[in-house]
């Protein structure tokens, strides 16, 4: 899509709400920063202004700020979406970070259904919450799991349910810190 | 030649004389039903030692959806910690008496994901017996199909009452026949330059 189209969207979004930041990432594609409390307006004004009908959710994803070259340097976690509209043809990427401590981002599900399963996703592997969600369970991993894989400070389990992980004597040099028995 | 007399068509090729135990082996030996199971890429592998090519069908191994009528369980793939259980339960519902063949590097051993994987058993025989093991990422389906042999010549062996052999058997392992390039790593030995294998 163009990028005119794009600032167009921005600049529809920016008019309603202006906490909303215009970005640009690395690689020059641009996405919308939204603050966490404006996530669900500005979800639902997406999906339901005329000229921007937003009634696909693409994806719902989230990544690591720790140890990411980024400036300033900090430790959120950034929840990704990617938003479609089949009737006017164009994308909308939205970004809302999530601090470490306490991670939590409302849900979407009531704009998009499809966010309910993206949504048990990203808690599973990042361990950000979704106060709304009708059923917030991991979706990856046991049930009893620990700790959340995807995040960069994971600690690897060196057994699960009295199962060692690695082989009678098997040792990797080299190979990420393990410990932290998973019952 | 008369018909009566060429290969497979003799008396003594039609009439089989045995114990009733021997002869249950020998059935059993010939009609190797296995479960349809299968949780990565070697299942690719799998399903081809079963396509035409290889047709294992015609070693008496027809594929089973249920585990209650499987004869063998071919664990083909990677298996993660939250699987092993439901591999297990399968194992569990199969009837005595039961096989295993540990089919490719996952299985056997965790493979490509044993270092770097939270998610992965390194090795299904953590939780299952496991008869045979098959190296390879993926083994061919004639890696498979030697494995198959190999565990034939135990199916023949097996009896109702008394020990079961247990040993392991490693395809193209130090042990077999055909084999001896496969080594078996020591994994208790550290490298003297303390270098990690593929580390970065
Ligand atoms: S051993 Fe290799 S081919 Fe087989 S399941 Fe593992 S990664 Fe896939």
């Amino acid at each position: 899509m163009s990028a005119v189209a794009n600032d167009a969207i921005a600049t529809a979004v920016l008019a309603q709400f202006p906490a909303v930041q215009q970005k640009h990432a690395d690689n020059g594609r641009a996405f919308l920063l939204v603050p966490k409390g404006d996530l669900v307006a500005v979800a639902h004004f997406l999906r339901t202004q005329k000229s921007l009908r937003f009634d696909a959710l693409m994806d719902l994803t989230a990544y690591d700020l720790l140890k990411y070259p980024s400036t300033p340097p900090s430790d959120d976690i950034a929840v990704v979406y990617l938003l479609f509209s089949y009737q006017h043809r164009h994308k909308v990427t939205l970004k809302v970070l999530a601090p470490r401590a306490e991670c939590e981002v409302a849900t979407v599900s009531g704009e998009w259904p499809a966010a309910l399963y993206f949504e048990r996703e990203v808690f599973d592997l990042f361990g950000v919450r979704f106060p709304g969600h009708p059923s917030l369970r991991r979706i990856m991993t046991p049930d009893d799991w620990q700790g959340h894989p995807l995040r960069k400070d994971y600690l690897y389990p060196d057994s699960y349910h009295g199962v060692a992980h690695l082989r009678d004597g098997q040792h990797f040099e080299g190979s990420p810190p393990r410990g932290g028995d998973t019952p | 030649m008369t018909t009566d007399e060429r290969p497979g068509n003799r008396a003594d090729e039609q009439v089989h004389m045995a114990a009733v135990d021997e002869f249950l082996a020998w059935g059993k030996e010939h009609s190797l039903f296995y479960l349809l199971f299968a949780t990565a890429c070697c299942g690719i592998e799998l399903m081809q030692a079963g396509g035409p090519r290889y047709d294992v069908d015609r070693l008496g191994m027809i594929p089973r959806a249920t585990p209650r009528q499987a004869d063998l369980m071919i664990v083909a793939g990677t298996i993660t910690h939250k699987m092993a259980g439901r591999v297990r339960t399968l194992w569990e519902q199969m009837t005595e008496p039961r096989w295993v063949v540990s089919m490719g590097s996952c299985a056997n051993s965790g493979g490509p994901f044993s270092k770097w994987s939270y998610s992965v058993l390194n090795g299904i025989d953590k939780y299952v017996p496991v008869d045979i093991y098959i190296p390879g990422c993926p083994p061919r389906p004639e890696a498979l199909i030697d494995g198959v042999m190999a565990l034939r010549e135990r199916v023949k062996r097996y009896r109702t009452v008394g020990e079961r052999d247990r040993t392991p058997y490693i395809v193209a392992g130090p042990e077999a026949p055909f084999g001896g390039h496969c080594k078996v790593p020591d994994f208790t030995a550290k490298k003297p330059d303390g270098g990690g294998g593929g580390s970065a």
